[in-house]
């Protein structure tokens, strides 16, 4: 499998948008991930489960707006030269 | 610095009409021999660039040339330190020296670890006042040297295997490098992702997991070479025998590294993410140098 650098790059957008686009509402809360469900005790273990929730929100909240920009970039890039 | 050209310009007459008179009762020569004007000066710059030197110096005799020389160099050295601060807003530098603190010995004695680890007794990273011990005094510390030279010598290896069977092309090399760093970084980030989710409590920064998820290299590179040298039984024995030597030793340093801090324990089923944690990092490394280099060995 040849990897180029670009086709790293174009990963790791894919995968970051698609760790952005879970809706908060609509789907976390549904399946019980929803960002404020997640506090147990104020103990030391956060244990795994509340790690991925506080991840999910964390990335949703950085990158939200660079996102955009970076997304642009890549449709950009990709219509001019395939 | 300045005054050097000056008076060197000022030197030079005396010695050139010197030379001039003392060249003319010689036999013609097949060429003008500048070189012993200027080898007797104390400061002199070296023969081949005498000409250069030489019209340089008419032009640093100028006064504006001179502000303009003093002009340049203070611009450079600005820009220099512009670079070394954005670079330190990346990149802690002190913290990348640590990783290339070798020596000769530390170097050999690591490889000889990665390739027999079994011997080995004691894999605790040594530390000073609670600061980690370079790698120069200490084996367990990880560095960065070894795993840098092995990348590079990875590549220039892949480029022999693929000459010795006549598929070489230039952009062979290139892709091979783009795709060796590729799964470096991921196994990186996935390692970063893992370690973020079992929350280890370590020192175990991102240079120390790219450090080792380097050690892989040598490992493949003796693969490779084996391969090259004793066909295709040969990689397969040298398969076998570096990743399980590799993974023995991922499982000890991992195991030290990561749970050392947190002797009390913990409860018990994040102590067990952390070993599958370690025992992940330790499996993929077979795949991926069996995925990066078979390839290579037809």
């Amino acid at each position: 499998m040849a990897f180029t650098l670009y086709l790293l790059l174009q990963a790791a957008l894919l995968c970051v948008n698609t760790i952005t686009v879970l809706h908060e509402e609509r789907f976390l809360k549904n399946i019980g991930w929803g960002a404020d469900q997640g506090i147990g005790g104020f103990g030391e273990e956060p244990g795994i489960k509340s790690q991925l929730m506080n991840l999910i929100r964390s990335v949703r909240t950085v990158m939200r707006v660079p996102l955009i920009i970076i997304n642009s970039i890549a449709i950009v890039l990709l219509l001019l030269f395939g | 610095m300045f005054d050097i050209p000056v008076t060197y310009s000022s030197t030079y007459k005396p010695t050139g009409s010197k030379h001039r008179a003392r060249a003319a009762p010689d036999p013609p020569p097949l060429f003008d021999d500048t070189s012993g004007a200027y080898s007797s000066q104390p400061g002199a710059y070296p023969a081949p660039g005498a000409d250069v030197a030489f019209s340089v110096n008419h032009l640093l005799g100028d006064p504006v040339a001179n502000v303009a020389m003093a002009y340049g160099s203070s611009i450079a050295s600005h820009g220099k330190d512009m670079v070394h601060k954005e670079l330190h807003r990346f990149v802690s530098v002190n913290k990348l020296k640590y990783f290339f603190a070798v020596d000769t010995a530390y170097v050999a004695k690591k490889l000889g670890l990665l390739v027999f680890p079994y011997t080995h007794q004691n894999w605790e990273v040594q530390s000073s006042r609670d600061v980690p011990l370079p790698p120069r005094q200490d084996l367990n510390a990880p560095d960065l040297y070894i795993p840098t030279m092995a990348f590079i010598t990875y590549v220039l290896l892949a480029g022999t295997a693929l000459g010795i069977q006549k598929r070489f092309s230039p952009e062979v090399l290139g892709l091979c490098a783009s795709t060796a760093l590729a799964w470096v970084v991921m196994e990186v980030l996935a390692l970063l992702l893992g370690v973020y989710l079992a929350t280890v409590h370590s020192d175990l920064s991102t240079f120390h997991l790219l450090a080792y998820s380097g050690y892989k290299y040598v490992g493949m590179i003796l693969s490779v070479l084996t391969g090259l040298l004793f066909g295709s039984d040969g990689y397969y024995v040298a398969l076998a025998w570096t990743s399980s030597s590799l993974m023995y030793f991922i499982v000890r340093s991992l195991r030290t590294a990561a749970l050392a801090p947190d002797n009390v324990g913990g409860p018990a089923p994040r102590q067990r993410l952390q070993l599958y944690l370690t025992l992940g990092a330790a499996a993929f490394q077979p795949l991926i140098i069996y995925w990066l280099t078979f390839h290579l060995v037809r």
